[in-house]
């Protein structure tokens, strides 16, 4: 099995009308055995942007905390706040300096600019290969699943309450069908003036 | 760990000077997909029709989908010379039980039928993704999976074949009203669930590039089998 699928779990993030949403499992496991089941895959890197890092555990706190520390720099050196587009761009040029020895995460960012309040979608691959769509982007051991959902349920311009339900019931169906995602979901809705947290109550098996 | 006995590896004296060797590999996979829902008086059965290889595509029109009697219809996608060659055992296996029994089977009897025929290849199986839909004694919708060695589930709704995986979640949530938490659950009537297995192979054909082309949607009643086609991405 791919080591990018040792600990399972899975995210999604999705474009609405003027706001983004994104959400993921709480389980965090080595193979079939569940170690902890309220384990955060999304990280608040900016007032309005969220990270999502998916794959080998162990990399997803790496790369969280170097990009942690080449954002902090950025913004001392600029004096400006990081809008979600150079973010990517930082991932993605971070990721590729490891090339031919990459961490093994998928990540997925998902924000508003600063500025503009333009919504921002994106994810990569592990070596940083961007992809920047206009409707959702996905990432985990239930890709597949998650594309089938994401593909039927979702339409442009939802409002923030509609685009909540979307991705919900995009997640939690697509993970109820993959055995190592799943045992509670997370989503965050970002708007322009606020941002929404809701835990999501699901079968936990 | 086994190790396979290879003869140019094991023995490189026994090898020829400019001689190639290739290994054979007597599996295909020719992709598609098979969406099937059950309800009161009635089964649908959709299949996609592009059958491909690889990156390439053989043909667009394709029918995957096999009427075996007035109310049973088999769908079978994966390795397409294993499909033929398991419908057409199958058609032998049929015609030879109705000259013993002087009748026509039953759906559930087929779906026996099938496992059996499928366990019988256990060591090299039928490289195949089998859904069977049809009417039970009753004239109500049942719907048969298959596993590529034989196991058999009774269900009411199932995805199968490349985009199984898409489509499965879909028809959870629309058609078992799955994380809905709703008081009670609505029946899906024929119209809805001919409308849900069209806009599930709409969305695979987004994904997935071995479904595509056309869907042939069969839809079983006690009046017969109706068929319809919708058109599909073609890229």
């Amino acid at each position: 099995m791919s080591i990018l699928a040792y600990n399972g779990g899975c995210v999604v993030a999705m474009r609405g009308k003027d706001c983004v949403a994104i959400a993921t499992d709480h389980r965090f496991g080595v193979q079939a055995q569940t170690i902890d089941t309220d384990f955060e895959k999304v990280h608040q890197v900016a007032p309005k942007m969220f990270l999502g890092l998916v794959g080998l555990q162990t990399d997803i706190l790496t790369v969280r905390e170097r990009l942690a520390f080449r954002k902090k720099l950025y913004e001392i050196r600029e004096n400006r706040e990081m809008t979600p587009k150079v973010f990517s761009s930082m991932l993605s040029n971070f990721l590729y300096e490891r090339r031919f020895g990459p961490y093994f995460i998928e990540p997925v960012i998902a924000g508003l600019d600063p500025k503009t309040s333009e919504p921002f979608i994106c994810n990569m691959d592990l070596i940083g290969c961007p992809n920047v769509p206009d409707d959702f982007v996905v990432a985990g051991t239930c890709g597949e699943q998650l594309y089938g959902m994401c593909e039927t349920l979702w339409k442009p311009d939802l409002e923030p309450d509609q685009l909540f339900e979307v991705i919900s019931q995009s997640m939690i169906n697509a993970f109820d069908r993959d055995a190592i995602s799943g045992w509670g979901a997370s989503v965050y809705i970002i708007e322009k003036d606020k941002i929404t947290v809701k835990k999501l109550k699901t079968r936990m098996d | 760990m086994f190790q396979q006995m290879n003869i140019q590896q094991n023995f490189p004296e026994y090898n020829i000077p400019g001689k190639q060797h290739h290994d054979f590999s007597p599996y295909e996979s020719n992709g598609g997909s098979i969406v099937a829902i059950a309800g009161k008086g009635y089964a649908i059965i959709a299949a996609d029709t592009r059958l491909s290889s690889g990156y390439s595509i053989h043909t667009r029109k394709q029918k995957k989908t096999f009427k075996l009697t007035d109310t049973t219809v088999l769908g079978s996608t994966g390795c397409w010379c294993d499909t033929l060659s398991l419908t057409s055992l199958l058609a032998y296996r049929m015609q030879s039980y109705v000259h013993t029994h002087q009748k026509t089977m039953s759906t559930n009897a087929i779906a026996q039928l099938i496992s059996v025929m499928m366990y019988n290849k256990r060591f090299f199986p039928y490289y195949v993704s089998n859904v069977l839909a049809g009417l039970d004694e009753e004239g109500n919708g049942v719907v048969y999976s298959y596993d590529p060695i034989g196991h058999c589930e009774k269900t009411t709704y199932r995805a199968g074949g490349t985009a199984g995986a898409l489509l499965q979640p879909v028809l959870d949530n629309q058609i078992g009203y799955k994380n809905q938490n709703l008081a009670e659950k609505p029946e899906i009537t024929k119209e809805k669930a001919i409308s849900i297995a069209t806009d599930t192979f709409i969305s695979a054909s987004e994904r997935d590039i071995y479904t595509g082309d056309s869907v042939v949607i069969c839809i079983i009643t006690k009046d017969g089998i109706e068929e319809k086609t919708v058109q599909l991405r073609k890229d």
